[in-house]
């Protein structure tokens, strides 16, 4: 079992013909995703590593049976990508887009909502993986096998370093959210879809400085999540004011700091990591107490 | 990126906000002629980008040139918050009658814009919200029908201004508006917001955060680029495309993707605790690539500052593989050349048996490699502190 991808899911991925959409198109099939579709309005016709490519989103849902859309088109047209995703009412869309402006994002954003029909993940993200399943996004496929843990995480090397550090228990799903300030899926998102998944015991969450997502995932854990919760977050040791590489994580006054974070995820009875490491052994702990 | 006021008014100007007639001086001879140009009184404010600037001292009614001479001379060189004031903003001084506050920005928690206003202005607005919230109306913006006349007057009538000032409020909000949107800002804040003797309402004070992500739409910003204050290894990493901040520490830093370089800042800073206090001196994040070339720059980069002792490079192998990066430092180490700094090298993830193979192979000196992110870690900090 996994959330929101799975064996069924059917991946178009909008800018095929970009050389990053190429890039992971050809990983994405060897991860075994099935990917139906590519969207270029300019090369419909064409295949891309055996893939036909379509006119629209619209197109490729109707032609080609797509549900999950995976979005790599330059910053500059990333809201015009995932406005036209929604508007053809595809059930998931997962921005991979770094760099996008955050007015464009906050605008497609409120635009999805108003819709109520799509789900979205990112931008500024390495994508959703259910090992052995489906893979849409750049998230390595080999890393780990399939398995019962749950991952959330706003980072995408940490997120690979933690499957690594836990492969020889697998995960059901990993889902990167993206390290921007205005993101589609968030933490509670996916906690409530894992806390909901009969395939996963437990979750992995891990956050970073900037905004207060994590705050409000502790509250939320601690009113609706029963199945165990390991923390950790990065950038306990960020100066004030700096932007570290994620547009959204930045500590502005006392807001945002991880340790903050941290207390707020202790309180709620998450056990919460110092280093991811140390993070990996408590998740290993709990697989092994099941 | 935070603008100046004067860089902040410039923007009302352009959109149509009433702010009173200024120019900005380096030395006070400028603010003497200015002030003369301006006639009559006129106020000089520091221009710096930290609050409490009034305070400090930074912002002095003058009536008259001799007397800008004078104020401009007291406040230039001025250290507000460790700001050094490099240039002063000289006005035409403002009949005010009354002080609001009002500002749109990034709602981040709840994905959204967000208008703030207060009939109570002029002081920090984080003391208005928590000494008299019902004082402060925040009133959520629909980031697709944005805030039209109905809209701005609905938020003057919110922060309960008088009836005086509500026409002029809500057309100067319409077009504070503009200014959030067309110049992508994450902030724009105007704080006093002024009722004049006179009866017009004018921004006294601006404060404008614009998003970068958005700079290429915005090629006018880089102009606002504060050059005097960018560090000139930031500022050569830009050039290179590459994502680096400098800290205070020994311990230079490589690593792929944000967050791990951020958890490898903690996880340094942590085993520096055994080593006399050893810390990062930068964040640098060479991205997913970490080919050959990105790995020099970076190298090049850290080895530039001359407080780093040591280099920790973390790599965990996603979509690169291990085996290109060990090669990347590799060919990294002729391209720089004469490296003597020791260079911890830990190696995880895809194909990294065959990436320490190969460090192994090349036999440099320099490099250690070591096969956790702990105990790498650790002896960055362990040989920073002997190279102390």
């Amino acid at each position: 079992m996994a959330i929101w991808l799975d064996e069924n899911s059917r991946v178009v991925v909008q800018g095929i013909t970009g050389s990053e959409g190429t890039k992971h198109t050809k990983r994405m099939l060897a991860a075994g995703t099935n990917v139906v579709a590519g969207v270029n309005p300019r090369k419909v016709g064409q295949q891309v590593e055996g893939v036909p490519v379509f006119g629209t989103v619209a197109d490729a849902i109707e032609q080609a049976g797509a549900n999950v859309s995976v979005i790599f088109v330059p910053p500059k047209f990333t809201k015009d990508a995932a406005i036209e995703a929604i508007d053809a009412a595809i059930g998931l869309a997962v921005v991979i887009t770094e760099g996008v402006p955050v007015h464009d994002t906050t605008e497609f954003w409120a635009y999805c909502q108003s819709k109520g029909t799509t789900r979205i993940i990112g931008p500024n993200c390495p994508g959703i993986a259910s090992p052995g399943l489906s893979n849409a996004g750049i998230i390595p496929a080999d890393i780990t096998p399939g398995g019962r843990i749950g991952l959330v995480s706003k980072s995408g090397t940490l997120t690979y370093q933690m499957m690594y550090e836990l492969r020889e228990f697998g995960f059901s799903t990993c889902v990167g959210i993206g390290g921007d300030p205005v993101i589609g899926t968030t933490h509670i998102d996916a906690l409530d879809a894992f806390q909901a998944d009969p395939g996963t015991d437990a979750i992995v969450m891990i956050g970073e400085i900037g905004g207060d997502a994590e705050e409000r995932a502790a509250a939320h854990i601690e009113a609706h999540v029963t199945k165990p919760v390991v923390g950790y977050v990065a950038g306990f040791t960020a100066p004030e004011g700096k932007t570290m590489g994620h547009a959204g994580a930045i500590v502005s006054g006392s807001s945002g700091t991880a340790q903050a974070k941290k207390e707020a995820l202790e309180k709620a009875g998450v056990r919460v990591g110092k280093t991811p490491s140390e993070t990996a052994r408590l998740m290993a702990d709990i697989m092994r107490s099941l | 990126m935070d603008l100046f006021e004067y860089q902040a008014k410039k923007l009302f100007a352009e959109h149509g906000v009433p702010v009173p007639t200024g120019k900005t001086a380096t030395t006070p001879e400028e603010a003497r002629a200015i002030a003369t140009e301006l006639g009559g009184k006129v106020v000089v404010k520091a221009q710096v980008k930290a609050g409490g600037r009034g305070k400090a001292g930074g912002v002095k009614v003058a009536d008259g040139p001799d007397d800008a001479f004078a104020k401009a001379t007291a406040i230039l060189g001025m250290d507000i918050k460790g700001h050094t004031v490099h240039s002063v903003l000289v006005e035409e001084a403002s009949n005010i009658a009354e002080e609001y506050y009002a500002s749109f920005l990034l709602d981040r928690a709840n994905r959204t814009f967000l208008a703030m206003a207060s009939r109570e202005g002029g002081m920090e607005i984080e003391e208005v919200a928590a000494t008299n919230p019902d004082a402060l109306a925040r009133i959520a913006i629909d980031p697709l029908t944005g805030v039209d006349a109905a809209k701005a007057r609905e938020i003057a009538v919110a922060a309960k201004l008088p009836e005086a000032a509500l026409a002029g409020a809500a057309e100067l909000l319409a077009k504070l508006w503009t200014v959030f949107v067309k110049s992508d800002a994450t902030l724009v804040e105007v704080n006093p917001l002024i009722l004049t003797g006179d009866g017009r309402v004018i921004a006294l004070d601006g404060k404008v955060s614009l998003d970068e992500n958005a700079d290429f739409r915005h090629p006018e910003n880089a102009a606002f680029v504060d050059v005097s204050a960018v560090d000139p290894l930031e500022q050569k990493a830009k050039e290179k495309g590459l994502n680096y901040v400098k800290l205070e520490g020994e311990v230079g830093i490589i690593g792929n993707g944000a967050g791990l370089v951020m958890s490898t800042l903690d996880v340094v800073t942590y085993a520096g605790e055994e080593f006399g206090g050893k810390r990062p001196a930068n964040f640098l994040d060479i991205g997913g690539g970490a080919s050959a070339e990105v790995m020099a720059n970076g190298l090049s980069i850290i080895l530039g500052d001359p407080a780093v002792k040591s280099v920790f490079v973390n790599i965990f192998g996603g979509i690169t593989s291990c085996d290109a990066v060990a090669n990347g430092i590799v060919q990294a180490l002729k391209i720089v050349g004469n490296v003597t700094t020791p260079l911890v090298v830990r190696l995880d993830g895809n194909n990294a048996e065959e990436g320490r193979r190969i460090l192994k192979e090349a036999n440099l000196s320099v490099v250690k490699p070591v096969d956790t992110m702990d105990g790498a870690a650790k002896l960055a900090a362990e040989l920073a502190a002997a190279a102390a």
